[in-house]
């Protein structure tokens, strides 16, 4: 068995699997924010001149594919796997985009979580030798998500200050068998916690427990403290899930310290108006694909943990009364060559 | 006077709303429907003309006088013609609003694409 699994969540890839070549588009309002000299592309239109936000989004997508593609001279057919998923009904980006490759498609749904959830399954195919290399892909869209999730933006909804901004942006990465040196060592594979959250503006608030839950898995089961790592990311908490997740460690006996942040606060300045922070797939995908692979493939840090969160929000069962449940995946990512 | 009695007055109705927004749970939804109504109850027990008389445009201008229209057509037409003026003249005082939202909303999705 090449991929050994560790207590109920928790499995180490053992046959090397590696976070090889990445795609990271980025929206204009991300384009201003503190990370974007890590970004492959900035697009200065939301529409990129397409007739609906949903077409761009889709449009971002196969632009991230094709770019992570063609850093490692890849054509669509040398690849096993097209795992993507979205924000977007019936993950409608990422089925359109698969049209564009001829292999595989496995669409997956954990909503913001779909970064490290694609990664996770990714890695454990081709760590089981199902494969030797996947393309992996996700997406959000400020305009769409709003309009499908809350309200079009045109209405002009006045959101509390515990709301967040979704992140427009696309990620897209090829996995491998051989092509180091940032390795993927570990996935955890949270499990859905419903801590009976109603308020669809406030998210992070619904994912802190996912989030804090996956990471308590992950050091129980791989042995590791906090202080194993260099960073230590969760996906799209905003501030106020941040505090409420490091109040939750804590309790749990773990103090992250500063090697922890989320990628929601990390992606947009103070000033640039997002109230508690970035949400959306695209909010992991841009700062993990972008920045923290960057970071990591350099040598500047050599072990990052990375927990995307994702809330199961539907609006038509928040509006029959139902509570938004929350998930999380923890993903290991190490720089080889530094061991 | 008359100015500063409006602009305090909507402005009550403003500060209702945003502490309802702020408080409570409730949707944008909720509370646009919630106030229509309000101003529908107000307006069927007399109190809302009087506000009206008192405050102007204050108390003509929030949604809530909406409500009121609703039922005052509502009970004029019902006066008139019994009970079937319910129906027929709930929308009596309100169809050049509801009107004008059609035709403008229709025209503005013609012409404006949106732009995020």
């Amino acid at each position: 068995m090449s991929a050994a699994k560790n207590g109920a969540h928790t499995f180490s890839i053992e046959k090397p699997v590696y976070l090889s070549f990445t795609g990271a588009i980025a929206g204009p309002k991300e384009g201003k924010g503190p990370l974007a000299p890590d970004y492959d592309v900035v697009k200065q239109d939301l529409k990129l001149g397409q007739k609906s936000f949903e077409k761009a989004e889709r449009m971002m997508m196969k632009e991230a594919c094709d770019l992570a593609l063609s850093k490692g001279n890849y054509r669509p057919e040398d690849l096993d796997y097209f795992i993507a998923g979205d924000l977007l009904n019936q993950i409608t980006v990422s089925g359109y985009s698969a049209l564009n490759y001829p292999i595989p498609f496995l669409g997956i749904y954990g909503a913001c979580a779909n970064l490290t959830q694609s990664m996770g399954l990714g890695a454990l195919l081709i760590s089981g030798g199902y494969g030797e290399r996947a393309l992996l892909a996700t997406s959000s869209h400020n305009c769409s998500a709003e309009r499908q999730y809350r309200y079009p933006t045109e209405y002009g909804f006045q959101k509390p200050c515990h709301a967040q901004w979704t992140v427009t942006g696309a990620g897209a990465a090829v996995i491998t068998a051989d092509v180091p040196p940032v390795r993927i060592t570990t996935v955890t594979l949270g499990e859905l916690a419903d801590l009976g959250m109603r308020d669809p503006a406030c998210l992070g608030t619904a994912m802190a427990p996912a989030a804090a839950a996956a990471m308590v898995y992950h050091f129980e089961e791989t042995g590791r403290d906090p202080s194993f790592y260099d960073a230590i990311v969760s996906g799209d908490l905003g501030q106020v899930g941040k505090e409420l997740a490091i109040d939750l460690l804590f309790r749990r006996g773990y103090n992250v310290g500063d090697i922890y942040n989320d990628c929601g606060t990390m992606i947009y300045y103070p000033h640039q108006q997002v109230n508690s922070g970035g949400s959306g797939c695209a909010a992991s995908a841009l700062v993990v694909l972008g920045n923290l692979f960057r970071r990591l493939s350099q040598g500047e840090i050599n072990r990052a943990l990375v927990v995307a969160t994702g809330a199961m929000h539907s609006p038509t069962a928040c509006l029959q009364g139902d509570s938004i449940p929350a998930l999380a995946y923890a993903v290991s990512l190490e720089n080889e060559t530094s061991q | 006077m008359e100015y500063l009695l409006a602009f305090a007055v909507g402005g009550l109705f403003c500060v209702i709303g945003q502490l309802l927004f702020d408080l409570t749970p409730w949707s944008p939804g909720h509370i646009l429907t919630g106030f229509v109504v309000a101003g529908g109850i107000l307006g069927g027990v007399g109190l809302y003309d009087r506000l009206i008389e008192f405050a102007g445009a204050g108390a003509a201008l929030p949604i809530s006088s909406f409500g009121n229209a609703l039922v005052k057509g509502a009970m004029a037409e019902a006066a008139q013609n019994g009970i079937i003026g319910v129906l027929t003249g709930m929308f009596e005082l309100t169809s050049a609003g509801i009107t004008a939202a059609i035709i403008f909303g229709f025209f503005a999705a013609v012409i404006f694409n949106p732009r995020g």
